[in-house]
């Protein structure tokens, strides 16, 4: 690591203030950032740290739905009752983020800024009608993510919380990487009503949604329903762990595999 | 009565109180008055010119006390990096063996390779500096795979290494071969790639390095499983430092698995810096340093083919292997691909002839050596592949071919055609164990119900035996060894009885603070806690070999037993004295040292009192004290062997491969604290079942490193794999070493990547699958099926 001043806020505005320093950066869980910074990657001026910020905390309801702090640690909203209650598939997705230790650290606000492309949380923000507040504005879920590492947030932004959508039916299928944990292909199926949504992250440089797969599920919700259909290899991933080809055929299984949790 | 600490108890660890509470001390742990961080320069690239390195905006940033390179240290006449095993070419000329520098002299040869040294007050401010290093290099053009580096065209690793090869070696009759050929009614043959790994011991390499300027001795404290041999390397090859002026220190050392027996360049930085700026110099690698230079395991590229006669009887074995060494030649390196590989050929059954022809060859790539079975997982993971492809061909169960070709137990000692002599061994009574642990009778039944879920299930054998306990010096020296590798022990016993061990044995993970002392409090009697094992300190412990290869036990075990007969013998002398009876009328059992055939006796406690106390001594005959030290050259290699059987449920819709059973059953001779066997076995299946599914060490065609961390390199997890059944006989002790142990460190890592591979085969037979190369990945798998399904479809 570089050295760098360390800053802990207790408000938000106290956050977006210090946040104005040259390279400053925020910091949530840490668990991007961090192994960033120890392998010199980047080499920000300040660390304005978020976890005393009351307003980013907490899991509550809200318009039928859940409203969650950026500040939310992934084992929270998997041990949460209310999450369990309004939205089991996302207290699930939670609970399959890395392991033990990175779910202790890691926030939603932190892996949705960062928007790694084989990060879990996108999928739900996109299949559960997701809304992104900041201290600015309010995001729409669907415009939220716009590339890999990319996301609509502007320099300075800061996420406040996430507000998710309470589904007729939902589950979240993953395919983790054997060795990071990440998602190699990873889809959320929600169903709300006549409506249903398919994001699908890991497999593409960003989150999407799969059309043709929304389509036969919202006229037939089984897992046939998917038979023969694949989001093709276009733009998909290709790495050591999986080929686009594959990922592809991942991608189908996995919907499968959702829709059939969702029951 | 029996001792409960004694031989055969299941003692807990004693050592794991320390570790578990976070008390150990490792070498990153020493902090020395006025000591300084060391951070290396490392190579970016596989292989480059180094046209200039300019230190100055290094050497002007905070903290930094020095910044040395290889120039400083060919200025101070540093020598190369030894190679412990000299191996002889087919036309018997002498292996390449090319200059290896702690830091490099003029060209970089892997990526990591070290070309210069920052020293600064703090590790941070070292790291600082060293980015500001300026480094000119003309990079070369670069080779990592040995299938590349054999071709014509292939850049060369070395300029005095035509080809890249480092040798080009053969064991066996070729003639004997080529008949049995001739005469097959069936021959069986595989291409096999066996994955290279990367050894990933929880602790990283680190070294302490210090030198008293008002005495000029040297101490090195180092994560190493073989203090006195790096002492000697260093000592005497690297630095020019008598042993009597070096210390060489290896605390506790969070495991090794072959990659700390090495002597590594940053030893010698350190140790030669230490004196040069006149302060201690302490190097630890971080994760990242480790992927890169950590000398890696594995690497074998080999065609083989298995002649029978129509019943499935094995007539001859061809084997051809290219070996990748990588950049440099690490200490024993040669070794592992020949006679740690091809000798092990045979496995358990009586081929009565076999040929084996070895390419060892040079690339821009870490250095390759010894790796937990070192040589002999290779071996079993080809034969016993070979063997599976053969039941197919010859048309036999996967069994049944087994046990028609094992060597019987009535053989022994049976002599293979491939220079070992094996002692002791029942193979078909390993096999008939695992069966029914198996439930190998149920196996069509539990693939039917897989069958009906969707699933594909498949088992799996792999037999192994392979040569522990090394070695007899005798052989290895008449087979290149530069060195002897007998083990030295020294039982002290205390005036009040209590007693201290010195081992040259090295323990980094193996227990043997709770195994040696087992051994000690049985054979005297004595409680457990009276006993401790001092090891790892070349000033406290007279000589050692250290810890590789299954020998602690086997080798430094019986070093210490024969101590142990030694003192004895001592104790018998001080006991008919004081008893006032003849030597010859002392009886000895359990530590209590009696007058035949009356009640007058003594306890050893008693005697060593006496020993340290002689106020009556007859001193012409009897010396004062009770100390004695013992050399212990083994007569042969011991043959640890055994038989793991595998299940597998593979989910053909993503090519998932999940172990959903595993037996192993060995034969290690006489176990001295089953529970530490099992644990070293638990620990040794995981290693194979994760090479076998998730470990590979992938190099571009560059030489980057593309696996260069645990985002990429997949280590199994305990939820990876399924609780195991361990089963062990010690029907078949070792005949030649006063035990009967054989040792138990590598074998769960030699039988079970076969043993894995063999059910992941089966279960795809029915896509016509006849072999995959490790690691079985998912998309790997998923392809196979794919490949084959419209096939299927077709029919
Ligand atoms: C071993 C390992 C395995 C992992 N496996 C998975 C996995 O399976 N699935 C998965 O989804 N993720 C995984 N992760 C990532 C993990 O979920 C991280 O927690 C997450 O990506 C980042 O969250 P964080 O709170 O740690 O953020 P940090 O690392 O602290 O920050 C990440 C980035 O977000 C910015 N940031 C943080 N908070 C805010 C905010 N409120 N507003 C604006 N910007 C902000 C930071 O400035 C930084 O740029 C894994 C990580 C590790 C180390």
């Amino acid at each position: 690591m570089y050295a760098f001043s360390y800053q802990r806020p207790r408000s938000l505005a106290e956050a977006a203030a210090a946040l104005q320093a040259e390279d400053a950066k925020l910091l949530g869980g840490g668990q991007t950032l961090l192994p960033t910074l120890k392998q010199r990657l980047a080499r920000p001026s300040d660390l304005i740290d978020l976890g005393a910020i009351p307003e980013l905390k907490g899991i509550r309801e809200a318009g039928g739905g859940l409203e969650i702090g950026a500040f939310t640690r992934h084992a929270e909203v998997a041990h949460s009752d209310l999450v369990h209650r309004v939205i089991p598939a996302l207290a699930s997705l939670a609970e399959g983020i890395g392991d033990r230790q990175v779910r202790n650290m890691g926030t939603l606000g932190g892996s949705i800024a960062n928007a790694d492309p084989s990060a879990d949380y996108p999928a739900a923000v996109v299949a559960l009608k997701g809304t992104v507040l900041t201290d600015r504005r309010e995001i729409a879920g669907d415009e939220f993510f716009t590339g890999m590492f990319e996301t609509a947030l502007e320099p300075g932004e800061i996420v406040r919380a996430v507000r998710f959508a309470a589904p007729d039916k939902a589950a979240y299928a993953k395919f983790r990487n054997p060795a990071s944990r990440y998602a190699i292909v990873g889809v959320f199926v929600a169903r709300f009503g006549a409506e249903v949504r398919v994001a699908v992250t890991g497999a593409g440089g960003s989150v999407f949604r799969a059309g043709a797969f929304e389509t036969a599920l919202a006229a037939d919700f089984r897992a046939e329903a998917l038979n023969g259909l694949s989001v093709g290899t276009d733009g998909l991933n290709a790495d050591l762990h999986a080929s686009a080809e594959y990922r592809a055929h991942l991608v189908t299984v996995m919907a499968k595999r959702a829709v059939e949790a969702a029951g | 009565m029996a001792n409960p600490n004694g031989i055969g108890a299941p003692v807990r660890r004693r050592e794991d109180q320390r570790f578990l509470t976070g008390r150990g001390s490792y070498t990153d742990d020493f902090k020395r008055p006025n000591m300084t961080h060391a951070v290396h320069v490392r190579s970016p690239y596989a292989h480059a010119l180094v046209k200039g390195i300019d230190a100055a905006e290094a050497l002007a940033a905070p903290g930094v006390v020095a910044v040395l390179t290889g120039a400083d240290m060919e200025a101070d006449k540093v020598g190369s990096l030894p190679c412990g095993w000299q191996i002889h070419s087919k036309d018997g000329s002498p292996m390449k063996e090319p200059g290896h520098f702690p830091l490099a002299r003029g060209r970089v040869r892997y990526v990591g390779d070290a070309v210069a040294v920052v020293i600064a007050e703090t590790r941070e401010q070292a790291r600082d500096a060293a980015e500001l290093v300026v480094v000119e290099y003309e990079e070369l053009p670069a080779v990592a795979s040995s299938t590349r580096a054999v071709e014509g065209a292939a850049a060369l690793v070395h300029d005095d290494a035509p080809g890249n090869v480092c040798y080009d070696w053969h064991l066996g009759d070729k003639a004997a071969v080529d008949a049995a050929f001739a005469q097959a009614a069936h021959v069986a043959r595989i291409d096999l790639v066996n994955n290279r790994l990367v050894p990933n011991a929880m602790e990283p390499r680190a070294a302490l390095g210090e030198y008293d300027a008002a005495t000029g001795d040297y101490t090195l404290t180092t994560t190493s499983q073989n203090p006195h041999v790096i002492r000697l390397l260093m000592g005497a090859f690297v630095l020019g430092i008598p042993e009597h002026k070096l210390r060489v220190v290896a605390p506790d050392v969070g495991g090794g698995f072959g990659s700390k027996i090495f002597h590594y360049g940053e030893e010698a930085v350190v140790t030669w810096a230490a004196r040069r700026i006149g302060r201690p110099v302490k190097w630890t690698a971080d994760r990242s340093e480790s992927f890169l230079t950590d000398a890696h395991g594995r690497d074998h590229v080999s065609h083989a083919e298995m002649a029978m006669d129509k019943d499935g009887h094995f007539l001859g074995l061809r084997v051809s292997t290219l070996a990748n060494l990588g950049a440099y030649l690490s200490t024993f390196a040669p070794s592992i691909p020949t006679y740690l590989y091809a000798t092990l050929l045979a496995g358990q059954y009586k081929t009565p002839a076999i040929y084996a022809e070895v390419k060892a060859v040079f690339t821009n790539t870490a250095p390759v050596d010894a790796y937990r079975g070192a040589g002999r997982p290779e071996a079993c993971y080809l034969i016993e592949r070979l063997v599976d492809v053969a039941a197919g061909v010859a048309g036999l169960d996967r069994t049944e071919i087994r046990r028609r070709n094992f060597v019987p137990a009535e053989a022994m000692p049976y002599q293979t055609p491939v220079a070992l002599q094996y002692d002791t061994g029942d193979f078909a009574k390993n096999l008939e164990i695992a069966l029914p642990l198996v439930d190998y009778d149920g196996f069509q039944a539990r693939k039917a119900a897989s069958r009906a879920k969707g699933k594909l299930r498949g088992i799996g054998f792999a037999t192994y035996i392979e040569a522990c306990g090394i070695a007899p010096s005798n052989v290895a020296g008449a087979l290149g060894a530069r060195a002897g590798l007998y083990e030295c022990a020294e039982v002290r016993f205390h005036p009040t009885g209590s007693v201290t061990v010195f081992t040259g044995s090295h323990s980094h993970g193996q227990g043997h603070e709770t195994t040696f002392a087992q051994l000690v409090a049985e054979r005297f009697g004595i409680p457990i806690e009276n006993v401790e094992i001092v090891h790892g300190d070349t000033a406290k412990i007279p000589f050692g070999m250290g810890t590789y290869g299954s020998r602690s036990l086997a080798v430094g075990g019986s070093a210490l037993v024969k101590a142990m007969d030694k003192v004895e013998r001592k104790a018998r002398k001080i006991a008919a004295h004081m008893l006032e009876a003849a030597e010859s009328d002392i009886e000895v059992k359990d530590g209590r040292f009696t007058v035949a055939g009356t009640d007058k006796g003594l306890g050893i406690g008693d005697i060593a009192l006496q020993a340290y106390v002689p106020h009556n001594f007859p001193l012409d005959e009897l010396e004062p004290g009770l100390d004695e030290q013992a050399f212990y050259d083994p007569k042969n290699f011991t043959y640890p062997n055994g038989c793991h059987v595998c299940e597998v449920e593979i989910d053909p819709e993503t090519g998932v491969t999940e172990v959903v059973a595993f037996a192993a059953v060995d034969d290690f001779g006489r176990v001295i604290n089953p529970l530490i066997v099992e644990g070293q076995v638990h620990g040794g299946l995981v290693q194979g079942i994760g090479q076998a599914l998730f470990e590979n060490c992938v190099y571009d065609e560059s030489g980057q490193l593309l696996t260069g961390s645990y985002m990429d390199y997949c280590m199994p997890r305990a939820d990876d794999v399924p609780s195991f059944t361990v089963r062990y006989h010690e029907d078949q002790p070792c005949t030649h070493n006063p035990l009967g142990v054989k040792g138990c460190g590598e074998a769960g890592t030699i039988g079970a990547s076969a043993a894995v591979m063999n059910a992941v085969v089966d279960a795809l037979a029915a896509y016509g699958v006849t072999h995959m190369d490790m690691p079985a990945t998912p998309e790997k798998v998923w392809r196979v099926i794919q490949a084959a399904t419209p096939a299927m479809a077709a029919e």
